[in-house]
């Protein structure tokens, strides 16, 4: 069963995560176009390509818990959820620089500096941005293993501000980030709860 | 699924409803229910925003706290019968109706800025009275100093109020000199016609140079006091909503700035303008708080 699923995984191209991932885009910028958007179109892009991103983090701190639990392995998809997710911040932030806050760069600056919400979320961006900036295998090879895994563990910091970004941004304290909040908790505590060496045939599911 | 002013519709169904309630048989509705107000100096020249957006854009945290909230759950809401509670130090305490407080021979157009706290806005053609001829009609003493606000609470119609996202029922509160002032309303209608459900119907408060908040909505009770009410944002969160709520570009949110705004409906570039101090009604009402230190008082 195990097997079969890896095997099957192993035959999906990296290319078809890339395409399903950005329909959440093609359907936003779909509904920009058709006037589908709400009465304030603005914050529903802000919103929608935020939350995305929030779920492609969330999938690609999913994916060593995973393979630790039920042996099963996304890992070849984990690069590609990762960057799937900054693609999703980094449209983020434009749209918030652009169609938001209308280029106003002092005021954007001020308030990066001063507002919580803005200090978390910027802080998660920027430990995404040098992520993505180091994702490649050229890099990899540079900062070697040890360096590059410390800085690719920045992802774990970068996760639960992002959820403290959102709910920052609100009038009220707000259920729906605190669950993703939560849930990302439990992801990072899975990592030391279940440690290596990884109980499945490390072997076979590599190959 | 955006939610659109046909696909709300409950519209027809409530009218139809309220006509019945009140005239005891049925009948054609919607002609009958329409309001006119006289124009008003006060009004602004500003081009209102369109009915579409503003009854579905909406903070009635009462019915759910996503914008669209309150288009989709308002229509729950009956608001006829309805009694406005007028007491404490009035002269003629009692229970008074909607056409009671805002006859029809009295209703005013007054096209007002709206400046939401979330640093949003929107232009808004409302119908109502000065709260001044309400208040007057239930004769305040002279020791009256505020005046408190509270909205309905009958969670099984505000499906919002079965959660403790606010401590219910809404409260708010003016200075009597605040809630005399002329700009400040009663509103019964928007766009020529009763308000909808989902604006605050049957009947509300327009404050036009304070945050929406203040505006509080379906009020129930109106309480002359000699004590400064508490409001309800005031009692969640005191640092970072206080008792007036001025707009005021120079007193941040702590949370967020208050320089700028947002109009709703502006478009994708519409960009950001300048909030201007109380709203752009300085000239009006900026001699209410002469000597005060706003920064404190916020």
């Amino acid at each position: 069963m195990r097997a079969a699923l890896n095997g099957g995984l192993r035959r999906i191209p990296i290319r078809a995560l890339w395409a399903g991932g950005l329909i959440p885009l093609a359907l936003l910028v779909w509904d920009a176009v058709t006037g589908g958007l709400g009465i304030d179109p603005i914050r529903d892009i802000e919103h929608r390509l935020g939350r995305t991103a929030l779920y492609f983090l969330i999938a690609s701190l999913a994916v060593t818990p995973v393979l630790r639990i039920t042996g099963v392995s996304f890992m070849r998809f984990r690069r590609a959820l990762g960057l799937l997710c900054f693609t999703y911040a980094g449209l983020h932030v434009l749209a918030w620089a652009v169609m938001d806050m209308a280029l106003l760069w002092a005021a954007m600056a001020r308030d990066v500096v001063k507002r919580p919400y803005l200090i978390f979320g910027m802080g998660a961006f920027l430990m995404l941005l040098a992520l993505a900036v180091t994702s490649n295998n050229l890099s990899m090879r540079r900062m070697g293993t040890v360096a590059w895994c410390r800085l690719h563990q920045l992802v774990y910091v970068a996760a639960p501000l992002v959820t403290m970004h959102w709910i920052w941004a609100l009038k009220t304290f707000p259920l729906e980030p605190a669950l993703w909040l939560a849930a990302i908790l439990v992801l990072l505590g899975l990592r030391v709860a279940v440690p290596r060496p990884i109980r499945w045939n490390v072997a076979a599911v590599q190959k | 699924m955006p939610l659109r002013w046909s696909d709300v519709t409950p519209k027809n169904d409530y009218l139809n409803r309220r006509a019945f309630i009140a005239a005891g048989l049925a009948v054609a509705a919607t002609p009958g229910w329409a309001l006119t107000g006289k124009p008003s100096a006060l009004s602004t020249d500003q081009k209102p925003n369109t009915l579409e957006e503003i009854t579905n854009y909406n903070n009635f945290y009462e019915f759910g706290m996503d914008k669209t909230d309150p288009a989709r759950h308002a229509g729950a809401m009956v608001t006829d019968p309805w009694a406005v509670e007028i007491g404490g130090m009035v002269d003629r305490p009692g229970s008074y109706g909607v056409d009671d407080l805002a006859p029809a021979n009295a209703l005013e157009e007054r096209i007002y800025r709206l400046r939401c706290v979330e640093a949003w806005s929107m232009v808004i053609p409302w119908i109502g009275v000065p709260l001044a001829s309400v208040l007057d009609r239930a004769g305040v003493q002279p020791g009256a100093k505020f005046v408190a606000f509270e909205t309905l609470y009958r969670p099984e119609q505000m499906r919002g109020q079965s959660r403790p996202i606010l401590d219910w029922p809404y409260k708010e509160g003016l200075r009597l000199d605040e809630a005399m002032h002329p700009l400040t309303i009663l509103a019964t209608g928007l766009y020529g016609d009763v308000l909808p459900n989902q604006n605050g119907a049957p009947i509300r408060l327009v404050v036009p140079w304070k945050y929406g908040f203040k505006s509080i909505k379906s009020i129930v009770k109106i309480t002359l006091t000699d004590s400064r009410p508490m409001s309800t944002w005031e009692q969640m969160q005191p640092s970072e909503y206080g008792f007036y709520a001025n707009v005021n570009p120079q007193v941040d949110h702590p949370r967020w700035s208050q320089a700028t705004e947002r109009r709703i409906g502006a478009g994708l570039f519409g960009g950001r303008e300048e909030t201007l101090m109380f709203n752009g009604y300085g000239d009006q009402v900026a001699s209410l708080y002469a000597g005060m230190d706003l920064a404190k008082d916020y």
